[in-house]
């Protein structure tokens, strides 16, 4: 397994990217007021900057997702689940969803589930940080920092919280 | 085979839960923060996560219950899984059906889990060791041996309020004899690493040989409780015991009946459990019961996330562990 950093990334670059296309998204919706919402545990650390940069008031969603996974049976339960905490109505919300890798598009499904468990939202739109190929469901991101073409044996990953980088392994 | 191995599957996960004796400390914990992250999903709008669906819960009373067959209910409907309720004593049994036979009538509905409940000391082992491997059976209470949620919920209790145990002075009151509650929180307590583990009550309610699982028995309730961080009071058995053990519930009150009065030898920020039902004026004063330091329904609510962090824990054993 060989490891390499992503140089030509710069993740602070990507954010600032999916800050400008979420801005024009909002504008474009007329949307004054939106919640955001990050996916553990990567979506939180992405969804703390935008955050800030789009200066957004609703205090941040944090989302798990094990509890929604489809692969439960198979992987079977971990201890520590940070409980998922959405501090703002849901109901009649308009929400940004924040992760950092799109790959299969299953746990953006999950996710879309575990947030109507809250209540229903008015609109829902989706940033990720990376956009990979390999979808398996039709999910598609409003907002992408970038596209990468990978084969299905490479992992990207994103480490941090601080720094924040990406790592792109080739599987063995 | 012992009775604990058959608990875990190959990987050391819990298949089946019967009872606190012989689980590793990690476990509990396990059990402990898991259920910690299901809390928080009585608290949403549609109190209810997937991880289940699909699954068939059976709730296999022998004998009566309200709360521990509720909350299991309850626990097995917010994971989303469909859930039987099936009271045996009312029912097959009745018409001279072996439990054996029962058991297979119901695998042969694919049911996923059986709770069971029953008046006989070893019935959930039994019935683990009967089962398909795809089977996983969580005890409800078997006779005067186990009772394993009700123990997990009291930690879990415990660790909201005290964070950590070994340092702890804790006093379990009242009927020992008779309580499975007790039994299963002795075990666990100790495997938590409780070094001042107290029981009180009088001799005729008290096993011989109980000094053996590392307690130190008190025989009068004030000095039995003196200091204590953490009180749980047992509810008098009355419908198991087949002897006079005691004098008169008058009398039981007098001497072991938890009043304002009799807690003042306690710590300032005691916490008093107790597993329910209460006899009020029997083993607890009511201005106790409610009192500012009894967390007697908080229990209850714990025993919702306790239940679904054992459940959904033997379910994901998977399929092939046998």
């Amino acid at each position: 397994m060989r490891a390499r950093h992503e140089p030509t990334v710069n993740v602070e670059v990507l954010i600032d990217r999916l800050a400008d296309q979420l801005q024009v998204w909002l504008r474009s919706k007329q949307i004054s007021e939106p919640a955001i919402i990050g996916i553990h545990t990567g979506g939180i650390w992405i969804a703390e900057r935008l955050r800030d940069k789009l200066r957004i008031a609703a205090p941040l969603g944090h989302l798990n997702i094990a509890f929604y996974r489809d692969d439960f049976s198979q992987i079977g339960m971990h201890p520590h689940v940070t409980p998922s905490k959405l501090p703002f109505e849901v109901e009649g919300r308009h929400i940004i969803l924040v992760d950092d890798v799109l790959y299969t598009g299953r746990t953006i499904r999950a996710a879309m589930n575990e947030i109507f468990d809250f209540g229903r939202p008015a609109s829902i739109c989706l940033a990720v940080l990376i956009d990979r190929s390999g979808r398996e469901l039709p999910i598609q991101a409003q907002a992408v920092g970038k596209t990468l073409k990978l084969k299905p044996e490479e992992h990207v990953k994103l480490s941090g919280p601080e720094p924040l980088a990406l790592e792109i392994t080739a599987g063995a | 085979m012992t009775e604990n191995d058959i608990q875990l599957d190959h990987k050391g996960r819990l298949k089946h839960f019967l009872t606190t004796e012989g689980l590793s400390r990690q476990l509990l914990t396990d059990i402990l923060d898991t259920a910690a992250s299901f809390a928080e999903v009585g608290g949403r709008a549609v109190k209810k996560v997937p991880l289940l669906r699909g699954k068939t819960v059976i709730n296999l009373f022998f004998e009566p219950s309200t709360r521990t067959r509720t909350t299991f209910e309850l626990a097995a409907k917010r994971l989303s899984a469909d859930v039987l309720n099936l009271n045996i004593s009312t029912s097959s049994t009745s018409k001279g059906e072996s439990l054996q036979d029962t058991l297979h009538t119901l695998e042969a509905m694919h049911c996923d889990m059986f709770i069971v409940r029953h008046a006989s000391s070893g019935a959930a082992h039994f019935i683990a060791g009967q089962v398909a491997p795809g089977i996983s059976v969580i005890n409800g209470g078997d006779g005067r041996n186990a009772h394993p949620t009700q123990a997990l919920l009291d930690m879990y209790t415990i660790r909201q309020h005290k964070h950590d145990f070994p340092p702890l002075r804790i006093a379990i009151v009242g009927d020992v004899a008779h309580s499975r509650v007790a039994r299963s929180q002795i075990h666990a307590l100790k495997t938590l690493g409780v070094q001042d583990l107290r029981i009180v009550g009088p001799k005729t309610l008290i096993p011989a040989d109980i000094e053996a699982l590392g307690v130190r028995v008190f025989h009068e309730l004030e000095a039995g409780i003196e200091g204590a961080d953490v009180i749980t009071m047992l509810r008098l058995q009355r419908e198991r015991m087949r002897s006079a053990l005691l004098p008169s519930e008058h009398e039981y009150y007098a001497c072991y009946g938890l009043t304002e009065k009799k807690l003042k030898s306690a710590r300032k920020d005691v916490i008093v459990m107790h597993p329910g039902p209460i006899n009020r004026g029997v083993e607890i004063d009511t201005h106790v019961a409610d009192g500012p330091r009894s967390v007697i329904l908080q229990q209850v609510t714990h025993g919702i996330a306790i239940r679904m962090a054992v459940m959904a824990m033997v379910m994901g054993a998977g399929p092939e562990s046998g």
